[in-house]
């Protein structure tokens, strides 16, 4: 059984925050995670209990209904969410709470905030972050999707790839260009589900997060009001920078829950499985293996809540998220190729936990700033403190 | 509605620790959690009080190290508050050294109803509720597996092997609640919040007006003398088949007078 980690920062609030959403995986995600990675997505009723327990609403302020938390409580409900090894889920759930509601809550309107976010925590209206497209990724102030100004309005033309939560989710956080002469002259709108013009494409197929649901999206003269612009006209490009950094910091922390599940199953497994009048982990090459693997997730643990930390005390730490991001995500996938490793057969075959796992972890290195982007990142402060 | 819940709080089933050799007992040095056996007991008595419209839900329990773990975890479901008996002269209570310091304990906020589970997880002698009931006199029914209140009075579906029994009782009464009658809730996360500042009035023997040498290992009036390990299951016989394996499994069914 997964345990809360013994961490510095998680103070009694915090560790019971993580042993609750341990429970909760255990009995409500483990179970039925087979079938939702068949479904290709995580059924409506369990994010809406999620959401009446009040998992969405760690960093909603307590004046609008939430708990008003900070960053460590989205590292440690991450991280939490990891156990579940299924990533698909864990995802749907974060890029909801965790990298499309901190658009709204920090540049949303009074009024915008009142129209949506009881909706929002509830789970009845869930959120999907649209910023990549066809030709547009890691260059975020390379997107053309363009928003036109339209009477009271906005007109919206241009598409967007692999956005999560944007099949069966119910509003998209969309980036579009608003200054055609000014590569960063992009403003952000809140564009919900069945608008005229806006339509799924196509549902993707992906190597892993089967669960997760992933969207092409397009924009045809989809016109949304003025009360749809979310934040400040034009300023969409530095607002959204500013929220990859908790991006980052919880999709580390599903990672190293998952890492940790992958080990322990592993150390299990191998434990069990005879061999040469023993069992592999007697086997120096496999447990001094093992130990290494879990020397470096304690050690990207300990580097993540100190990252929250840094980031409660209102320091952006931009040099130790990004190299945390870049480092921790190629290290959980290192982590997974040894534990398929470990299974032998087992861990190609399909029924097995970490082969799954091993497929989910691909995407970490990949999605929310590459690790080559994340390592410009940090070199680009080298030399000076940041 | 005023309704107490005893709840039991003890070590982690899937970490339970070690005997002292010294004290012959449990080394109580890890942190206790709700019993889930009483968790029904909990969500049924605010069950009772949402049903009703108002009252409140109390929790009371005897634990070493002035313990909270599992009573946060009750209060968090939606307790309003709790009693905690904690006191050195405790160590060693039978079961009816408990069910006189819980009896003291429970009749402090004179409930209209006392709700326990029907045995524990841990010690399940399952004598606790009834003893409770008795020295509080209190009608006692047991196994409920559902509870309504109607005025003054508790009906209560009673478990049985081959169905229930309807019982009826006037109120104040106690009443031990069958494992997984009622599904608990999952605390909700304002709730674990919220439970960290929940009154939890801790008190003494010497509180309760309870006579230390009642209880403990004087009040039981017993010792342990020695424990052992429990003897290793020895490796079974392995029956090679040469044509003959089915007789001889069925011979040795008989020989355990299985069959
Ligand atoms: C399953 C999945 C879910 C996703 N969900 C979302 C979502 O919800 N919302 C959303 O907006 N996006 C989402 N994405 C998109 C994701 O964030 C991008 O895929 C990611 O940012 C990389 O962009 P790209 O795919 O265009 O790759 P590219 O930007 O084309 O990168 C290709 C390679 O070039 C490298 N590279 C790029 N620039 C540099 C540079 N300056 N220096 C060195 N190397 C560089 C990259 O590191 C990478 O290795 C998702 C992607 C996937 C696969
Ligand atoms: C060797 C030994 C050492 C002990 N040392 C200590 C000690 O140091 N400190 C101490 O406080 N107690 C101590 N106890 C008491 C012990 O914790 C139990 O409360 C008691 O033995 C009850 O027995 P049971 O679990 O079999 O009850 P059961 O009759 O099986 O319990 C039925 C129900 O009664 C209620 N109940 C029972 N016990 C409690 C309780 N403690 N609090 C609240 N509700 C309860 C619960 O609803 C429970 O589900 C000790 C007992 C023994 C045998």
């Amino acid at each position: 059984m997964p345990t809360v980690p013994h961490v510095a920062q998680l103070d009694d609030d915090l560790a019971a925050l993580h042993q609750q959403t341990l429970d909760f995986v255990a009995k409500e995600v483990v179970p039925h995670g087979d079938q939702w990675e068949l479904d290709g997505h995580v059924p409506r009723d369990v994010l809406r209990t999620m959401g009446g327990l009040g998992m969405f609403g760690i960093r909603v302020p307590e004046s609008l209904g939430g708990l008003g938390l900070g960053p460590l409580a989205s590292a440690t409900f991450s991280e939490a969410l990891g156990s579940s090894t299924y990533a698909g889920f864990d995802v749907t759930v974060l890029v909801h709470t965790d990298m499309a509601l901190p658009h709204l809550l920090n540049s949303g309107s009074e009024e915008q905030l009142a129209r949506y976010l009881p909706e929002v925590l509830s789970g009845e209206r869930i959120l999907s972050i649209g910023v990549t497209e066809p030709d547009a990724g890691s260059d975020v102030a390379g997107i053309r999707t363009r928003a036109e100004k339209d009477g009271d309005g906005w007109r919206i033309n241009g598409s967007k790839l692999f956005i999560t939560n944007a099949v069966h989710g119910d509003m998209t956080i969309v980036a579009a260009r608003t200054k055609p002469d000014d590569r960063y002259g992009i403003s952000m709108f809140l564009v919900e589900k069945g608008t005229e013009g806006f339509t799924v494409a196509k549902a993707l197929d992906k190597t892993g997060w089967r669960s997760s649901d992933t969207a092409e999206l397009h924009f045809d003269d989809v016109w949304v009001s003025d009360d749809q612009l979310l934040g400040t006209v034009h300023r969409g490009f530095y607002e959204t920078m500013r929220n990859f950094q908790n991006e980052r910091l919880v999709l580390v922390g599903m990672g190293l829950g998952a890492a940790q599940r992958a080990i322990d199953i592993t150390v299990d497994y191998t434990k069990e499985r005879a061999a040469f009048g023993g069992h592999l982990f007697d086997l120096g090459a496999i447990r001094q293996r093992l130990g290494m693997l879990q020397a470096q997730v304690d050690a990207a643990r300990a580097s993540m809540y100190h990252c929250a930390w840094l980031a409660e005390q209102g320091i952006e730490p931009v040099r130790e998220t990004s190299g945390l991001k870049a480092w921790a995500c190629e290290m959980i996938n290192n982590v997974m190729y040894d534990c398929v490793q470990f299974h032998g057969g087992m861990g190609y075959m399909r029924e097995t936990t970490v082969e799954r796992m091993s497929r989910d972890a691909r995407i970490l290195p990949i999605g929310g700033g590459a690790t080559e982007v994340m390592l410009e990142e940090v070199a680009k402060r080298l030399g000076a403190s940041s | 509605m005023k309704v107490v819940v005893c709840v039991k709080q003890i070590p982690d089933p899937a970490d339970p620790g070690a005997l002292d050799p010294e004290s012959k007992t449990l080394k109580r040095d890890t942190k206790l959690i709700l019993d889930e056996s009483d968790s029904y007991g909990v969500e049924m008595a605010l069950q009772l009080v949402d049903t009703a419209g108002e009252g409140s839900v109390h929790l009371v329990s005897m634990a070493p190290n002035n313990e909270v773990g599992g009573l946060r975890t009750a209060l968090a479901m939606g307790a309003e508050s709790a009693t905690l008996v904690s006191d050195d002269a405790l160590k060693g209570t039978d079961a009816l050294g408990t069910a006189k310091v819980l009896a003291a304990a429970i009749a402090r906020s004179e409930p209209d109803l006392v709700l326990a589970a029907t045995e524990s997880s841990d010690g399940y002698t399952g004598t606790v509720p009834e003893m409770v009931a008795e020295l509080m006199g209190l009608p006692s029914v047991t196994f409920a597996k559902s509870i309504a209140i109607e005025g003054g009075t508790a009906k209560v579906q009673r478990q049985t092997e081959a169905g229930y029994d309807d019982v009826e009782c006037p109120l104040p009464a106690l009443v031990s609640v069958t494992a997984g009658v009622v599904e608990p809730r999952y605390p909700s996360f304002k709730g674990i919040m919220a439970a960290k500042s929940k009154p939890v009035d801790e008190v003494t023997c010497g509180d309760l007006g309870i006579d230390a040498g009642s209880v403990g290992w004087a009040g039981g009036g017993q010792e342990i003398v020695s424990i052992a390990d429990a003897p290793a299951r020895e490796a079974g016989e392995v029956i090679e088949d040469e044509g003959d394996a089915h007789e001889r499994i069925v011979s040795f069914l008989e020989e355990l007078k299985v069959l």
